[in-house]
This record gives structure tokens, C-alpha cells and sequence, in this order.
């Protein structure tokens, strides 16, 4: 059968989930090392007429890197860091390269990624092909932006290279395409220098929507890096705390060759360096649950309420996601959902009121709610607005699940009627209606007669291509 | 490649997402009976379904009345004798379901050789063919497949007349027999990578099978019975079940029936 060897390659039968433990698919998987085995992997498709996903370290909290059924092309193992130069910023990396890989290359040379996801787990393929965006999106916009060029191979067996004015139409496609187009082999990106490898940290608190979103649209000009906590639990709709996070210019840290070693930038392992973190998760457990993300967060935002500044490394501000590692096992066995939207700004405060409500009265509130603050961007198949996003993480359980659904396909509704979009390394429920409304007619037909140039046989295909545009 | 994830006649199956997830499950000899009953369950439970038989005509017919509302289940007419026809199939299969993680082999013949001082090679060797070889010839690349997911359940339908050789159906025996025996071995092998292996040895069920057995067949029960038996098995991932339950103490009796006086009776 296909998993002989000879007959189908080095292809394992894997039980692949998303992020949040919510969703299986059974696939073959390939490891991808080189260009060989991505050809090698498109002919196989095609001989066998099953279709292709590529995933990197399968971080995505829905459908975008499963492939039920068919040929799963796994990159993490395609992971070295082909050129760094310390003097020009530019590193040009293989796909499977991790956020962690490069972070921890550049920053002792005083770079840093200019965008960063939440988790420093994913790799720059991933990153790529959903155009992921960090706190400082209003500022930096999406990872594509700081791309240099990259090379790529397309199922037609072409081997391109793309760049804002070599291939400019792919370049802004098969960034934020979804991995539909074809497979990044190598990119190119521009680091960002910092003079220290401290940042200076504001945390205040908001006491409503209103005052929340007020703070991060007058705050982020002023700022590097803005994000808010939202205590989804709260009758006090929108309540949380921001930080809001600056560089230090050159010359205000001392000593920076100091601050800048690995050392004082990587998370503590061990809580009062003997309770090993590893096993946090499973004493999260018993809070994950409406009553205790309740107590939770009304102690956190009774924490909150002192306004407070200090200086933080870059690696703790940033990947507050791997804190605890494998916390999302914390959500059981059901796993989660991650609901983020995005809203222009003056449609966010009410379209969030109403879908908090909502939940509350549902009685299915998010258990963390994250906003920040956004700009448009230029990509084919975006998901930024001139406004904010607000994420939102629910508990999936064998009783809720109806429930849940159909409150988000009302949360769908009211946003879209709103201006407003979603993120696919994220929302999960989302249809293929929907996604046409958002995007926009125009948007799809361009992209899918970009697919059709790129992809004639429909070989690159994922569950959420299938979901989204089937 | 998108439309041919379901057949012509069927749509598309609908996307599994975390809200709506739904288990794929290939039942072998689906078109009546117990293997009819299990799809129709197995349906009303939320599974995505894969129908083999090589009844073309009542595999469609199912399938049509499945997929009333949506589509939930596509037919391949196959039969499991066509041993070389299987790995491609298969592929088919799984690529079609997105996946797999539920197996169920209910297909079987009976033959019996009209009375207890006939013998037909003939019969014996057909009711292996499927029984017993038709089932390896599925379960082998689904065992490999499960083994290397570390992950799925195979659910193999024995049957009580496994359990004793006796005077009625020699051949019969020996392929439920041989079977119950396979499916203990891909146990002791799998269970250990995450995979379950459920055996069901029903007793009597009022199918078409059934017509053929000779002599009395007591505590018949409707397919539908045994069919929410093995699905309730199947969600608590057993290991063994008899259905009806109490044929498990009838097999017990049976099965310690000492030689000396078995070989006297003509049951």
C-alpha cells in the first residue's frame, strides 16, 4: 500500500492536529529537505492524483497546514540559516527555519526580527504564506513588508524568484497566499537594529471598551510595540490593561553587549529555578473553566490597576505564548478555537460591545482576549484594516460545540456587515461565503486566476483552502 | 482535484472544523444487514462514511437514503475477493474521506454444506476467501497505516460460531475462527501504538445470512440492535464484545464443553 516504502516514497501515514489539540487529519507525510524532495513531492501528487500542504512547525490555530487525506509536505526539518551578515541586517534563511532560530542568530549582533509572532515556534514559511503581523502591525506591518525576496517553487515545477519588483504579482500573492501557490525554498529578510536588548515597557489600565481601544489608537503613535489584555469575563465590557513598549535608543543602554546575550533573553525554564515549567500546563487545568478564568482575570485586573513602567528583554515581551510551554493542553480534551477579527476603527467599539455581550449571555465567554492596533497593508489576500483586531480563545468541549458555532457564525455576521475581516492562521468556522463577502469578489477572482497560472492541476491544496475557497 | 474528493452522484462532503468535527469511517459489506445497519448509526453519529459491497445496486440505494440532508457518505463498489484491487482503493479512500481513523470489516459469506455428513471444498473455500483472506487483504495495509499514525480503531465482526469447531459448518468456523485469531494478533500489536481493536462476535441476527444457517436459531435480534451494540463498543473502545451480551455466557458454557461429550452432540 502507499506507505511502502518504494512504492510511495518516505511517506508516513500521520495523525497531524491544529495548535489547539480541536482538530485532527490523517495524511502522508514527506519530510522536505530540499528543492528534490518538493519536486519529487508534486510528481508523486500528481501521479497519484492527491493534493499537497505544506507545514512547518503547525502553529496555526485551524485548518491551514492539514491536509486530510493527501500529501503533507513537512519543511520543519529544512532549517538552516543560510547567509546572516551582521553589517547589512540581511539573513536569508531556509523555510523551515523557526522565528526562535533566527531571533536567537541576530539579536547578540544587535538585530531583531522587525515582525514577531506570539510564539517564537513557527517557521518563516508559515510566517510567509498568512503574512503574520506582531504588536507593532500599525507601525511595521505585516513580516511580508521586511521580506527582501524569496525564491520559490510552484507546482508546475517552475523554480521562481519573487521580490517587490521581480515577479511583484507572486511576490504579493504567495505572501499572505496561504501556501496555495507554490513552496518558499529560500527567503530573504531585513532585520531591524536595536541598541540594546532591553525594551522599555508602559502597563497601565482601561476600565471599558471604549477607553481600551481610545489607548491603543492614541497611545501606538508613541509607541514601538502596543497590545492589549481584555477581561473577556467581565459585565465591564473591554476591560483589561495595556503594554505599550518602546526601543531604547542608541546610547541609553550602557552596556548593551550585556543585554543583548542569549542568556538574559531566553525564558527561565524552572519557576524559582526548580519547578520545571513543562508541567505548568497541568496545573492550569482545573481554572480552565468559566468560573475559574473568572477568578483569573478579575485578580488580574485588580493587579493591573497599578500603573507601572520597566524595562523587559525582547524575548519575554514578546512571546508571552511560550511562557508556558504546551499551555494549551490546559484546555482539555476538546482543545480551543482562537476567534480573531479585525475591525476598521470606527466600527470596532461597537461591533466588540455587541459579540462580548453576546458570549456573556451565551454563557461561552473567551478565556483570553488580546487586542492591538492595525494599518492596511498591500497583500493579495489581507486581513489588516486601518483599526484593530481583537483575538479571542475559546474551550472546545463535546457539549459546546453547537453553541459555539452557531454564536460565531453571528459573530461572522455582525462583522462583516461591520467592514470588518479575518485572519486564516486563525478562525477556523469561518465559510466560504463569508470569505468571499470580506475579501471581496474582485480579491478571490484575482487570486484564484493567480492559482490557475500557478498551480494549472490544483495540486496544492489544504483543508482550509478546501473550507474557504471550495 | 476538489470535486473528486466525493463521487459524481454524491456533492461534497462537508469541511471538519474543530465545531464540527466529524470521525471517517470505511465500513466493508455495508449494503444490508448488520453492516447496513451499523452505516445508517454510524451516520446519525456524525461520521463521514466510505461504503464497500460489492452489491452495486444496494450500496447506491443506501447511499442515497444517507445522504438525504447532506453528504455524508460515498459508495465503492468493490468485492473484498479482489485482493489486488485494495491498495489503490484504499488510497482512494482516504483521500476522498480526508482522512481515516475508524475501519469496520463486516463482510462475510455462509455456505453451510446442507447437513452434517455433506462436505463442499468448494463452500469452505469461498467462505475463507472473504472471511478470512478478503479481511487480511484490508486490515494488513490498515494496521500498517494505523501502526504508523499511532492512532484508529479496527473493528472486526467474528461471530460465536468462531468460538467452537463444530458438527454443522466446518468451514465456517474455521474462517470466524481464523479471523477472531488475526484480529487478537493486530491487538497484541497495535494497542500498544494508540490503535484499537475491537472484536464483535454477534450471535444469531435476523439478516439475510441468517436464512441460511440450518437448525434453530434462538435470541435472533434485529441488525439495528447489534448495530447500536457495536457503536456503543466502539465509543468506549473495547476490546471484545458478544451482541446480544448474553451470548457470552451461553459461548462460555459451550466453550468448556469437554471433547468427549462434544464430539456426541450434534450441534
Amino acid at each position: 500500500m502507499s506507505c511502502k516504502k518504494n512504492n510511495f516514497m518516505r511517506t508516513t501515514f500521520t495523525q497531524l492536529e491544529n495548535f489547539g489539540h480541536s482538530l485532527r487529519a490523517q495524511s502522508f507525510v514527506i519530510q522536505a529537505r530540499t528543492k528534490d524532495d518538493v519536486h519529487s513531492a508534486f510528481r508523486l501528487a500528481k501521479e497519484k492524483n492527491l493534493t499537497v500542504t505544506a507545514r512547518g512547525a503547525g502553529r496555526s490555530y485551524n485548518d491551514a497546514s492539514l491536509n486530510g487525506g493527501g500529501i503533507v509536505l513537512d519543511t520543519s526539518a529544512w532549517n538552516l540559516i543560510q547567509e546572516w551578515n551582521p553589517h547589512t541586517g540581511q539573513v536569508r534563511c531556509e523555510p523551515g527555519v523557526t522565528i526562535e532560530q533566527l531571533w536567537q542568530k541576530v539579536e547578540p549582533d544587535g538585530w531583531w526580527p522587525p515582525v514577531v509572532s506570539g510564539t517564537m515556534k513557527t517557521t518563516l514559511g508559515g510566517c510567509l504564506s498568512t503574512n503574520i503581523h506582531g504588536k507593532n502591525n500599525f507601525q511595521m506591518g505585516p513580516i511580508g513588508e521586511h521580506v527582501l525576496e524569496f525564491t520559490a517553487i510552484l507546482p508546475t515545477g517552475a523554480e521562481i524568484t519573487c521580490s517587490p519588483k521581480l515577479n511583484a504579482d507572486l511576490f504579493y500573492g504567495m505572501i499572505s497566499g496561504l501556501g496555495m501557490l507554490g513552496i518558499f525554498t529560500s527567503i530573504t529578510l531585513q532585520m531591524k537594529r536595536i541598541y540594546s536588548g532591553l525594551l522599555t515597557v508602559d502597563a497601565f489600565p482601561v476600565p471599558n471598551l471604549h477607553s481600551h481601544l481610545f489607548a491603543l489608537q492614541e497611545n501606538a503613535p508613541n509607541y514601538d510595540y502596543i497590545v492589549g489584555w481584555l477581561d473577556t469575563t467581565s459585565s465591564s465590557i473591554g476591560r483589561g490593561q495595556i503594554h505599550a513598549a518602546k526601543y531604547l535608543h542608541e546610547g541609553e543602554d550602557k552596556n548593551p553587549q550585556e543585554t543583548f546575550k542569549l542568556k538574559n533573553q531566553t525564558l527561565p525554564s524552572r519557576i524559582f529555578g526548580v519547578f520545571p515549567k513543562s508541567i505548568l500546563h497541568f496545573f492550569m487545568k482545573p481554572f480552565v473553566n468559566n468560573f475559574g478564568v473568572w477568578g483569573v482575570n478579575t485578580a488580574k485586573y485588580i493587579v493591573s490597576l497599578r500603573k507601572h513602567s520597566f524595562k523587559e528583554s525582547h524575548g519575554a515581551f514578546h512571546f508571552l505564548l511560550d511562557y508556558v510551554p504546551n499551555w494549551e493542553r490546559s484546555f482539555g480534551q476538546g482543545g480551543l478555537i482562537q476567534y480573531q477579527s479585525f475591525l476598521p476603527k470606527e466600527t470596532a467599539e461597537f461591533v466588540w460591545t455587541q459579540i462580548l455581550k453576546l458570549s456573556l449571555k451565551n454563557k461561552l465567554p473567551a478565556y483570553l482576549g488580546v487586542t492591538k492596533r492595525h494599518r492596511p497593508d498591500k497583500f493579495l489576500l489581507s486581513h489588516a484594516v486601518d483599526g484593530f483586531s481583537l483575538a479571542l480563545d475559546f474551550k472546545v468541549t463535546d457539549k459546546n460545540r453547537k453553541k459555539l458555532y452557531s454564536m460565531l457564525q453571528e459573530f461572522d455576521k455582525i462583522i462583516i456587515a461591520n467592514g470588518g475581516r479575518f485572519y486564516f492562521a486563525k478562525n477556523s468556522e469561518t465559510t466560504a461565503e463569508t470569505t468571499k463577502i470580506f475579501y471581496g469578489e474582485e480579491t478571490v477572482e484575482k487570486f484564484r486566476k493567480l492559482k490557475k497560472r500557478c498551480d494549472p492541476h490544483g495540486l496544492l491544496e489544504s483543508d482550509l483552502y478546501r473550507r474557504i475557497f471550495g | 482535484m476538489t470535486n473528486q474528493t466525493a463521487s459524481p452522484s454524491t456533492g461534497k462532503l462537508a469541511p471538519a472544523t474543530p465545531l464540527n468535527p466529524r470521525r471517517r469511517a470505511l465500513v466493508i459489506g455495508a449494503s444490508e444487514g448488520m453492516g447496513a445497519a451499523l452505516a445508517r448509526k454510524l451516520a446519525k453519529e456524525g461520521y463521514t462514511l466510505a461504503l464497500i459491497s460489492r452489491q452495486k445496486d444496494k450500496l447506491q440505494a443506501l447511499c442515497s437514503e444517507l445522504n438525504q440532508k447532506e453528504t455524508v457518505a460515498i459508495s465503492y463498489p468493490h468485492d473484498v475477493t479482489q485482493y489486488n484491487e485494495v491498495p489503490a482503493l484504499l488510497q482512494k479512500i482516504v483521500a476522498d474521506l480526508g482522512g481515516l481513523d475508524t475501519v469496520v470489516f463486516l463482510a462475510g459469506v455462509n455456505f453451510p454444506p446442507g447437513g452434517i455428513d455433506k462436505y463442499n471444498f468448494e463452500y469452505d473455500k469461498k467462505m475463507v476467501e472473504v472471511n478470512l483472506i478478503g479481511a487480511m487483504a484490508w486490515l494488513t495495509p490498515i494496521a500498517e497505516m494505523f501502526h504508523q499514525a499511532k492512532a484508529g480503531q479496527i473493528v472486526g465482526i467474528g461471530s460465536v460460531a468462531g468460538d467452537r469447531g463444530r458438527v454443522g459448518n466446518p468451514g465456517y468456523n474455521t474462517s470466524k475462527a481464523g479471523f477472531a485469531t488475526y484480529l487478537e494478533a493486530l491487538r497484541n500489536r497495535l494497542t500498544r501504538h494508540g490503535v484499537n481493536v475491537l472484536t464483535v462476535k454477534p450471535g444469531f441476527v435476523k439478516t439475510e445470512m441468517l436464512k441460511a444457517a440450518q437448525g434453530g436459531t434462538p435470541f435472533a435480534i434485529e441488525p439495528e440492535k447489534a448495530a447500536d451494540d457495536i457503536y456503543k463498543a466502539m465509543q468506549k473502545r473495547k476490546q471484545m464484545i458478544y451482541t446480544p451480551f448474553f451470548w457470552r455466557y451461553i459461548m462460555f458454557v459451550i466453550q468448556n464443553i469437554p471433547s468427549f461429550i462434544f464430539r456426541k452432540l450434534s450441534f
